[in-house]
């Protein structure tokens, strides 16, 4: 016999109790790996940023248009290797939900500046020729079943009124982290529409995306392009592309600590519910213990018992627990629109931190049961009633 | 023969609260090796707590238990478990077996702490369910055993490990008239075939004569020769 099997049966001697403190160990954990994938993939958006990427936008908000011909100035700017632009458009395709960035991009530059938007050079070149045309991120193309050639119409608030455009091109993500969930067609097409609908609209730009040689200078260069239009009406804020993401991400930042925070009382409150199961199962087997101490098993034995017992439900728990995310998680990413999360994936350290919480949790709830039972004398123990 | 006990003005109090309640005073005993004494007296006499200290599951007040020459009142906790493990086997009233091992495995516990091997812990384990008639019984948990089954089954993890002493605590307390036989005919076959010194605390005079020496405590004193 071995001590590991009597760990096993004593374990399984209330069959219904480890049962439901291993399904609430499990939801827990599965709670956990949720949150935390919300946390991770918020944060993953910073971390997806390019180092040689700078974002000039207008200095009193972003929501602010910059002048068209601010391009040509930033160009000159030395170290600065490509220009380009988008603007956010908005508008709605079929229906409210299906949310997912829709941007007017420069069609000549976008793909130099945005290198881990994989597209092929065929549909690229048919994308610049046809200027209602538009590129699409491959999850979009996927949800939405559309492939090359067919029609998108999107129906405009910013800019007002049906606009209809063919696609021509499907990019695919370089990382796993690049948002594949865009959207993006002629600046050029919306601007001469502007035009002839409301001139007083025409020429703006959102936001200029600026590719740098070498990303040790973004500083310099940063302050160099925002001093040329510095006492202009309106002046420009750059950053690079990960302080601009940072800037998003700390927006959402109470609700996400919130996540944060919640994520781990979930653990303290399932560790407390194991916790429980344990100093039960203990205090059940005070005089069990009692007749170990006397047969001569030491204090390292019984912590052995106690702990191992105590260790093994949480690693069903958790075990359990993880391995449910994965498939809960892929619901959750086809069940949310797309683009709310541009990418939805548990990420390698989700996993460890669950793990190491369930871990942490069966150390944990194991050691005022331990205490309890070391401290109990054996004629006391012999004497329990329980 | 010579002691194999002594035990010597031996004091026991516990504490309830703030008051001191003495249940052993200055007591004095030798018990000599091969010996199968029964302790007998009424209940708070002092019999179970006079066990405990020979035991060595706890410790006097003051005085000096000295068993197989070692003072185990001086012991520390780990090496009083290892001194428990090597020289004494226990008997309960209530046999204390751990439901969810079956006999074998309850009769090998004690071994699991010697370094025999798997095959040697097999051979001890069978040999003492065989002494005591239940060679037929390994596979059973407590559970599927009557209460005499269940005291023999404990009788064996008690002598699993051949120790010098055997101390049994109201052994057929919980047992019907020839359970209670059966078992005190057992101890008896130790005492004289294998020369296992017993101590035996009992209520029941029945009991106490199958005992070569009958011994009583009243008030923490051992009274009569």
């Amino acid at each position: 016999m071995k001590v590991l099997k009597l760990i096993f049966k004593n374990a399984l001697r209330h069959k219904l109790r480890t049962g439901l403190t291993i399904l609430g160990i499990t939801i827990a954990v599965i709670a956990f790996g949720l949150l935390r994938t919300v946390v991770t993939v918020w944060d993953s958006s910073v971390d997806a940023a390019a180092a040689n990427r700078l974002i000039t936008r207008q200095s009193v908000s972003f929501i602010f248009t910059l002048p068209y011909s601010y391009k040509e100035k930033i160009k000159s700017v030395p170290g600065v290797q490509t220009v380009s632009f988008a603007n956010w458009f908005g508008g709605v395709y079929k229906d409210k939900n299906n949310f997912f960035a829709r941007l007017a991009v420069d069609a000549e530059t976008i793909f130099d500046v945005m290198s881990e938007f994989l597209i092929t050079p065929e549909e690229l070149s048919n994308f610049k020729k046809e200027r209602n045309s538009c590129v699409i991120g491959a999850d979009i193309a996927k949800q939405y079943n559309i492939k090359i050639g067919d029609q998108m119409t999107l129906e405009g608030d910013i800019f007002p009124g049906n606009w209809d455009f063919v696609v021509r091109g499907i990019y695919r993500p370089k990382n796993k982290n690049t948002d594949a969930t865009q959207m993006l067609f002629h600046w050029q097409y919306v601007d001469e529409r502007m035009k002839i609908e409301s001139p007083v609209r025409t020429g703006e730009v959102g936001w200029y995306i600026v590719l740098i040689k070498d990303p040790n200078k973004s500083a310099s260069i940063s302050n160099q392009i925002d001093a040329l239009f510095k006492n202009s009406s309106a002046e420009t804020k750059t950053e690079t592309e990960k302080a601009f993401t940072q800037g998003f991400v700390a927006a959402s930042g109470a609700i996400i600590s919130a996540m944060n925070f919640i994520s781990f009382v979930i653990i303290g409150i399932i560790m407390l519910v194991l916790a429980n199961t344990m100093i039960m199962a203990a205090r059940e087997r005070t005089r069990e213990y009692a007749v170990f101490k006397t047969l001569g098993f030491s204090a390292y034995h019984l912590i052995g018992l106690i702990l191992g017992e105590s260790l093994i439900i949480s690693f069903l728990g958790g075990g359990i627990g993880i391995t449910l995310t994965y498939p809960i998680v892929a619901g959750f990413e086809q069940a949310i629109p797309k683009g709310f999360f541009p990418f939805f994936f548990i990420e390698p350290k989700t996993t460890i931190m669950a793990m190491s919480a369930a871990i942490l949790i069966g150390i944990l709830a194991a050691l005022f049961p331990i205490q309890r039972t070391l401290k109990t004398k054996i004629v006391e123990g012999f004497r329990f009633v329980g | 023969m010579s002691d194999l006990i002594q035990i010597q003005n031996v004091s026991k109090s516990y504490w309830r609260d703030s008051f001191e309640i003495p249940v052993l005073n200055n007591l004095s005993l030798d018990v000599k090796q091969g010996e199968f004494m029964a302790l007998m007296g009424p209940s708070g006499s002092g019999k179970t707590t006079l066990l405990n200290l020979i035991a060595g599951i706890d410790k006097p007040t003051s005085g000096k238990v000295v068993v197989a020459e070692t003072e185990i009142s001086n012991l520390g906790e780990s090496a009083l478990a290892k001194w428990r493990a090597n020289n004494v086997g226990f008997v309960f009233q209530f046999y204390n077996l751990i439901p969810v091992l079956t006999a074998f495995e309850n009769v090998e516990l004690p071994l699991l702490l010697t370094k025999l091997s798997k095959v040697e812990r097999k051979k001890h384990v069978e040999t003492v369910l065989n002494i005591v008639g239940l060679g037929n019984y390994v596979q059973h948990y407590p559970k599927q055993l009557s209460g005499g089954q269940e005291q023999r089954v404990a009788i064996a993890r008690a002598v699993v490990t051949d120790p010098i002493l055997l101390v049994a605590d109201e052994p057929t307390g919980d047992l019907d008239k020839n359970s209670a036989a059966e078992i005190l005919t057992l101890l008896e076959r130790l005492n004289k075939e294998f020369n296992k010194t017993i101590l035996m605390v009992t209520h029941d005079p029945h009991a106490a004569e199958r005992a070569k020496i009958v011994r009583h405590l009243e008030k923490g004193d051992l009274v009569g020769a």
